[in-house]
């Protein structure tokens, strides 16, 4: 469906590189997570296969056309969402989505039920200006503009970012939906959680790709051992763990602190924490997440 | 796409205000302040000779609804003085032996001073004064006293550029509608690139054309209406007349705002702001095609190398085209020149700004 | 003492109550999580306090200063750092020190010293005379806070410090932030991460312009029965009214 190959990408007559030899690969039906933080090159990347960017070096085919050469065939048929900024502030909901499927030429009442649950919800607001709605509620409206018109390939850049929490669920149980249609969707994103809902996923850093697959092999493929242990909220603990010789890493997750050992002898730690005066501490062996490999990726580059 | 765009430009309410509001305002503002300036204006005359003829002058003078004569004394000294306070504008000063002068040797000289402080005001006051010294001397030659009609044409013939309701309106008009199509055309465009929305318009099946397009509709259609309003408030409120074909005029018009489109497409693609847009079209298009058109200060005293940069200014053959309707009532056969230098421009334009456009970002 | 009280504070856009009637104080030395959902009063709520907004009714004092008549003492007293807006990125590391110094009238002298011990703690020493631009997002939003407290306030305000910065440096500003803390600086934080809800001494979750929740993360867990942070958020906002 996908296939971009060693995509290189400057701006600013090549001072400032966002991608640096890409390669990668989205199957038909797949829901394909981008997942790095800012600057990582995931905006330029999808740009590039929404075919509005041209990149220095490499190709980019989107269902076997290519995004440089045949760039209208590629906007035929995709469905683009350029995260916070894909609305029209000043006209109405029902305005917004009636522009886009115009655009597309598509009858808003034949497509309706592929959009029916996400505007179900939007139907009450439907004479309220776009810029007046709250962010969540923005999304799902920019979701609906994209889909109107059955893409066979969504495109969509950090549309959970600046979201909480409960609004990026609802999202993504919604891109699930969608893929069940057997659309293939393209998602990026800062956040690490987001990964484990994709089907295979590519961590991106400054325009390198760290890894890439589904999220359960790149977690046991990366051997990484980690235990975790209840922080109880303290600085000292972290601290004294930090000290430990032994240690490789040791990061904050939540309550809990993910260590790295160099040498995986969690005993020696735990007698150490204990001499030092930390009492009723319990280790668990735990298996890496994707932010743990994540992180760990970022150490070996540096 | 069309509807989409009339819709932002309607609920713009502060920015339509604004440009409607402004032509409305120029014209009633300018025609009417301006209209006035000219009347009663104050001489002072010096009268050295004080017989037959410098009496009968003097009386044209009082008669003359431009002037109000607030004295007449013997000799400069005392004229200065007032002058001096700003208390006139003009003085006249009546030679000792004008009867004399006249009867033996034919000629006579008549001083006319004049406070061009106010430059403006002073020219106008000064040739209008030697108009009434022209008519005089024509009677005195025996030649029939000229008919009212004949007097009004020679007052357009002598206005400097800038004070005539005549020149005026085809100014503003030629400048609302550089404004209308370039300036909120181009910001127009910029903003869907600023806003974010450009984006996912071109990710889509329209073609990249279209979407300018559709932009350059509704200030087309502004436009249009504005050219109107201001052509009502010409005839109507400031009495200048459509002399030549209203058609021809409001075709004219049509080229000249296709122009501007093409030329406002054509900032559009060299910027990704708003700020710059509107910076480019003020002080880039705006300022040069103000001071070239003719409209502020006549191109025929401008050196060689300004007058030729004036014919590359599209809107000096506009000025031109409608000046010549308008006010001298001229007809297609007059200005098929000028408007086919005017379309030759636009395609050109048109040409470089479709070539220029970017189907891309960045 | 109260680094920050908060009593009935409500404010009305028109006839839409944005913030209504809250009350909480924030200790000296606390690291106080502010949650919410977008559209929950948050933000309206925040700008109270740092003095940009007046509040309708209610009362509040921040670092002593009374919140609608002493607005502009308590802007010399706090800090404030937000994800949009940090630092000038056509500025070099160095005129951005001077410049945020002398808004908060620090001494030229003591400003030099203190850039250069800024830059050296953040080993950001060989850039000092770089463009802010240059440096990847994560440096960009550790100098911002340090920034920010440069002219030692009492409170700093972080309006979603770590948003799209990458994990490791997302860990490091925490420590710099715990740090700080332990050093006296009150600390009250925005964030759409629920693990750094964890790692504030409190939390309070607003909904629909009241606070819903305030206790210790731990607390919350077990008041709402469950395992994290994210899930106390869940069941609260899902009993959200204002949700469009």
């Amino acid at each position: 469906m996908i296939s971009i190959v060693d995509i290189t990408k400057t701006y600013e007559k090549g001072k400032i590189t966002a991608l640096s030899s890409i390669n990668l690969t989205v199957n038909q039906g797949e829901l394909f997570g981008l997942i790095g933080p800012d600057g990582a090159g995931k905006t330029s990347l999808i740009r590039i296969i929404a075919s509005l960017l041209k990149p220095d070096a490499g190709s980019v085919s989107v269902f076997e056309y290519d995004t440089q050469k045949e760039y209208q065939q590629v906007r035929n048929s995709i469905g683009y969402m350029p995260g916070r900024f894909s609305l029209y502030q000043d006209l109405s909901v029902e305005e917004n989505l009636n522009f886009f499927a115009n655009v597309f030429r598509v009858d808003v009442e034949q497509n309706y039920h592929l959009i029916s649950e996400l505007y179900d919800q939007l139907a009450p607001f439907k004479d309220r200006r776009a810029g007046k709605l709250s962010g969540g509620m923005k999304q799902k409206l920019a979701l609906c503009c994209a889909l109107i018109h059955e893409p066979r390939l969504l495109l969509l850049d950090e549309p959970t970012t600046g979201v909480d929490p409960v609004s990026r669920n609802e999202f993504w149980y919604m891109l699930l939906k969608l893929k069940k249609r057997g659309i293939t969707i393209l998602v990026s994103t800062p956040y690490m959680d987001e990964a484990s809902l994709c089907d295979r996923v590519a961590l991106m850093q400054s325009g390198t790709i760290l890894d890439q697959g589904t999220p359960s092999d790149i977690c046991k493929q990366s051997g990484l051992v980690l235990y975790s242990i209840d922080s109880n909220q303290s600085f000292h603990l972290m601290q004294a763990i930090k000290e430990y010789t032994n240690t490789n890493t040791c990061y904050a997750f939540g309550s809990s602190l993910h260590i790295n050992l160099k040498d995986n002898e969690i005993e020696g730690l735990m007698s150490y924490l204990s001499a030092k005066g930390f009492s009723g501490l319990d280790y668990i062996m735990i298996d890496p997440g994707i932010e743990d490999v994540f992180m760990e990726k970022l150490n070996q580059v540096a | 796409m069309v509807i989409k765009e009339f819709k932002h430009v309607l609920r713009d309410q502060r920015s339509l205000f604004f440009l409607l509001a402004q032509p409305v305002m120029m014209i009633l503002l300018f025609g009417f302040a301006l209209s006035n300036e000219v009347k009663e204006t104050k001489i002072i005359v010096v009268d050295h000779a004080r017989d037959e003829i410098s009496k009968t002058l003097i009386n044209r003078f009082e008669q003359n609804v431009y002037f109000r004569i607030i004295d007449i004394v013997p000799d400069e000294s005392m004229a200065d003085d007032i002058f001096k306070k700003g208390l006139a504008k003009l003085i006249i000063v009546i030679p000792a032996n004008i009867a004399d002068d006249i009867k033996h040797q034919y000629k006579s000289i008549v001083q006319l001073i004049a406070d061009a402080s106010d430059p403006n005001t002073a020219a106008i006051v000064s040739t209008y004064a030697g108009a009434v010294f022209r008519d005089y001397q024509n009677e005195l030659l025996g030649l029939v006293k000229m008919p009212y009609e004949i007097k009004v044409e020679q007052r357009m013939l002598y206005n400097p550029q800038l004070i005539s309701a005549y020149n005026f309106v085809p100014g503003v008009l030629t400048l609302i509608m550089m404004i209308l199509g370039a300036m909120m055309t181009s910001v127009a465009i910029v903003r869907e690139k600023e806003l974010g929305t450009m984006e996912v318009l071109l990710a889509s099946p329209i073609h990249p054309l279209q979407i300018v397009l559709s932009k350059a509709v509704p200030y087309l259609a502004l436009a249009f209406i504005t050219e109107i309003i201001i052509l009502i408030l010409s005839v109507f409120v400031l009495n200048v007349p459509i002399r030549g074909s209203l058609f021809l005029l409001l075709a004219e018009s049509i080229l000249f705002i296709s122009t501007t489109l093409a030329l406002g497409l054509l900032i559009s693609s060299s910027t990704n702001q708003q700020q710059v847009a509107m910076f480019i079209s003020l002080v880039g298009l705006m300022l040069p095609s103000l001071i070239f058109s003719g409209f502020m200060f006549p191109i025929e005293n401008m050196p060689l190398p300004l007058k030729t940069i004036s014919n590359i200014v599209p809107t000096k053959w506009y000025y031109n085209i409608v000046r010549a309707i308008m006010v001298k009532g001229l007809g297609i056969e007059s200005i098929w020149k000028e408007t086919l230098i005017l379309a030759t421009m636009t395609l050109v334009l048109t040409g470089i700004a479709i070539k220029k456009f970017k189907v891309h970002l960045e | 003492m109260n680094a920050i009280v908060v009593n009935n504070l409500t404010k009305t856009f028109g006839s839409f109550m944005a913030v209504d009637h809250i009350s909480f104080h924030v200790t000296k030395g606390e690291v106080f999580g502010f949650l919410g959902a977008n559209g929950a009063g948050k933000t309206t709520a925040m700008r109270m306090l740092c003095g940009l907004l007046k509040p309708s009714s209610g009362e509040g004092r921040v670092a002593g200063f009374n919140i609608d008549t002493e607005s502009e003492e308590i802007k010399k007293h706090i800090g404030y750092m937000s994800q949009k807006f940090s630092l000038y990125n056509n500025l070099t590391i160095r005129e951005n020190i001077r410049f945020y110094g002398g808004l908060y009238d620090i001494p030229k002298k003591e400003l030099k010293q203190k850039t250069d011990e800024l830059v050296e703690q953040l080993g950001l020493t060989s850039y000092t005379d770089k463009l802010v631009q240059s440096l990847p997002l994560g440096w960009k939003q550790k100098l911002a806070f340090s920034v920010a407290i440069q002219h030692s306030p009492e409170i700093v305000f972080l309006d979603e410090p770590t948003g799209g910065v990458d994990p490791i440096t997302r860990r490091q500003f925490w420590d710099m932030i715990y740090e700080t803390a332990h050093n006296g600086l009150t600390v009250f934080v925005t964030t759409h991460y629920m693990d750094e809800a964890e790692y504030c001494h409190r939390v309070s979750i607003m909904v629909d312009g009241k606070i819903a929740a305030l206790d210790t993360p731990n607390e919350l867990k077990k008041i709402f029965e469950t395992e994290n942070m994210d899930g106390v958020f869940r069941k609260l906002a899902r009993r959200a009214k204002r949700n469009e």
